[in-house]
């Protein structure tokens, strides 16, 4: 069981408040990632479920028991450090051995569960070195291991991938995944890098200055984040916002002016606007396609970026910049004027607060 | 020419004497005559005899004036050389000295006295080592008794020294509290008090404990250093704090924490420390002479001040316990001096 529930969660530093009001129902066996900039309070909430810190106000709850005043070792989780913090006077056995020796488990099963773990991350013929004399891959298993043979209630991962090679880091995240798959224990991950947290969890928790902004799957954040700093932050490269006015209204419709000249015709079921109001228009760059009619809007190409298979084109519309993500190779170069469509691609209104205009 | 000297003369861009060249010799080997000279010297003249100490001009190496016994006079005669009018060198035996003529004999024809004028002779002088020096001290004094008190002494109060303030260090670096810097800062201020300041409290609360003329006297008040705390604390505080998070996760005791992690993670740091101690404790002098007064509590610093008496200072067995005292210091410095220079390094540098 790794149900973990918190309620009202505060932290402060004196009069540094780094978690306001922090409410999060994490059900057993999630995968859970927490995103956000730097400094966005995530690892502070990671540390607060260890027990590492203690919190100044709120419920930190694990499988239905109160654990605010409950140590970080008997709160029966394990947690895998940035720096994986493994003993370095230790062998990778002594490491993985020594949370087993301090809870008095019998010598038979302390080997017997090291043996296993070791089989499962493949570090076998790692067990007598330090951690010194392995590779930064070959230590973060050892980091996963040593959580793994305390068989937690739940692991805490604090950015985990974030000292390894890019190469390293995609196939690590995917060894991940099926570790997770494998041992369906429930697994709180930090991140800053939403890759990372678009592939791994089941859910998001993205943050913002100590406040979690929303929480949901990482499909229902791309298509439906829940305010402007959601739009921006999920998904790469970063969402366009564009600032519109409603010109006309109709039952259900409104034409709003992007651009300075261009019209666009958007749904706005439910919503009351009215002419005048000031709009952020969202689009995704890969949502923008390349159209020669004179009626689509016309751009400034700034900067070209020819990926092979995919060209970003950074471009200038009256001021405002607009990334478009188009398939292919294109004959385009920096100071031509293009024709960007943004006909048939979903579109994400934010009001003036930066909240999502829904479109039901 | 072999390799040695190949390595010795390599010279900046391999041909002819560069000025650095130049410079870079003088400055080694005047380093080395500043450095070495000393101990040399120290060693060589525990071998002199109380003659040889006092002979002006000095020399390195300890010298003695042969010594013949000659027929017809009670006690040896030492032997010079000496020029002749008639021009020839003879090797004689000197009588007595009146003014600036020696009355010298042939030791082969005792029978017949020579006038040499002093500065026609010079003595007839041999390399001859006084190994007494050493073996005396052994036989007259309590040196092992000496050696003993000043080896319990230093080994306890070392090991005292490590285990306190590595404590002290601990709590200083890796625990948030009131206080915290003010603490470090009183410790660190400590530095700045002589001990011929704090020495008569010191005495009193010793005396009125009842460790006067106890080694425990001398051991107890050395144990608590403000530069071991220092040097311990900005050591530990370059571990990084997520170790110590780890072994929280790992259900580990805060004396485990500290046991298990943070001093074997330390022992560069702490074999910087018990090299200094080692050196302090040996070399104490003062405080050891103010507490102990029973001799066979001595250690050996106080023990060698024996040798140095109101009317007669006994330099040469002086010396040769200088010698003897110096050989724990230099041996623990030999066997440990990796660690020093890695700690002194991992202190400094990541």
């Amino acid at each position: 069981m790794g149900e973990i529930k918190l309620t009202d969660i505060k932290k402060s530093f004196g009069s540094v408040h780094v978690l306001k009001d922090i409410d999060l129902h994490i059900k057993d066996g999630e995968f859970i990632v927490f995103v956000g900039p730097s400094g966005c309070g995530k690892s502070t909430l990671l540390r607060t479920i260890a027990g590492l810190e203690k919190v100044t106000g709120g419920e930190i709850e694990i499988d239905g028991k109160r654990v605010n005043e409950v140590t970080a070792a008997d709160r029966g989780l394990a947690m895998v450090f940035q720096s994986y913090a493994l003993y370095p006077h230790m062998s990778v056995r002594q490491n993985l051995a020594f949370g087993l020796e301090n809870s008095n488990m019998p010598k038979a099963e302390v080997a017997e569960r090291i043996t296993e773990a070791a089989r499962m991350l493949e570090i076998e013929p790692y067990l007598e070195r330090r951690p010194g004399q392995l590779s930064g891959g070959q230590r973060q298993r050892v980091a996963i291991g040593r959580a793994i043979v305390r068989r937690p209630t739940a692991f805490l991962l604090d950015e985990p991938l974030s000292n390894l090679d890019a190469e390293l880091r995609v196939s690590t995240r995917a060894e991940l995944a099926a570790l997770h798959a494998r041992i369906g224990s429930t697994m709180i991950y930090v991140t800053h890098d939403q890759v990372e947290a678009m592939t791994l969890a089941h859910r998001i928790v993205v943050m913002r200055a100590g406040k979690i902004e929303q929480v949901g799957t990482p499909l229902e954040l791309y298509n439906t984040p829940a305010n402007r700093f959601v739009a921006g932050f999920i998904g790469a490269p970063h969402m366009n916002f564009l600032s519109a006015e409603v010109v006309e209204q109709e039952a259900g419709k409104a034409t709003l002016l992007i651009g300075g000249s261009h019209r666009l015709l958007v749904p706005i079921a439910g919503h009351e606007l009215s002419v005048g109001d000031k709009l952020t228009v969202g689009i995704r760059p890969q949502h923008i396609t390349l159209a020669n009619d004179p009626g689509s809007l016309t751009v400034k190409v700034r900067l070209v970026e020819a990926l092979g298979s995919e060209t970003v084109i950074h471009a200038d519309l009256n001021g405002e910049k607009l990334l478009a993500v188009v398939p292919g190779q294109r004959q385009i170069s920096p100071g031509d004027d293009a024709h960007f469509s943004v006909a048939g691609a979903p579109l994400h209104l934010f009001d003036g607060n930066g909240l999502r205009i829904k479109d039901k | 020419m072999g390799v040695a000297s190949r390595f010795i003369l390599r010279r900046k861009g391999g041909k002819g004497w560069h000025w650095t060249d130049i410079v870079t010799w003088l400055w080694l080997v005047g380093g080395l005559i500043i450095m070495f000279g000393p101990a040399v010297w120290l060693v060589f003249s525990s071998f002199k005899t109380p003659a040889g100490l006092a002979e002006f001009p000095p020399s390195i190496l300890p010298y003695v004036t042969q010594q013949a016994t000659v027929q017809g006079y009670d006690k040896p005669l030492q032997l010079f050389e000496a020029k002749l009018p008639d021009g020839s060198t003879r090797v004689l035996a000197e009588v007595r000295r009146i003014g600036i003529m020696s009355q010298m004999v042939d030791p082969k024809t005792p029978g017949e006295l020579i006038r040499v004028n002093i500065n026609d002779r010079t003595p007839v002088r041999t390399l001859s080592f006084a190994t007494e020096n050493y073996t005396q001290p052994f036989v007259h004094f309590d040196f092992l008794r000496y050696l003993w008190n000043s080896v319990f002494v230093t080994v306890t109060a070392t090991l005292i020294t490590l285990i306190v303030n590595s404590m002290a260090a601990f709590a200083l670096s890796k625990y948030e509290f009131k206080g915290r810097s003010v603490a470090m800062l009183i410790i660190l201020a400590t530095l700045m008090v002589p001990l011929s300041v704090i020495m008569v409290p010191l005495y009193s609360i010793i005396s009125s404990l009842g460790l006067f003329n106890n080694l425990w006297g001398v051991i107890l008040p050395t144990v608590a250093t403000p530069t071991g705390v220092f040097i311990l604390r900005q050591y530990m505080l370059t571990i990084p704090d997520e170790l110590i998070d780890a072994a929280r996760m790992d259900k580990a005791s805060e004396w485990q924490i500290y046991w298990r992690i943070v001093l074997p993670l330390t022992a560069p740091a702490l074999a910087v420390l018990a090299i200094f101690s080692v050196v302090w404790r040996w070399n104490d002098f003062l405080w050891p002479l103010i507490v102990l007064s029973r001799r066979e509590l001595y250690t050996l610093q106080v023990g060698l001040s024996i040798y140095s008496g109101e009317l007669n200072v006994q330099w040469h067995f002086i010396l040769a316990m200088t010698v003897v005292t110096m050989i724990p210091v230099v041996l623990v410095f030999i066997f440990l001096q990796r660690f020093i220079t890695t700690g002194i390094a991992g202190t400094g540098l990541k």
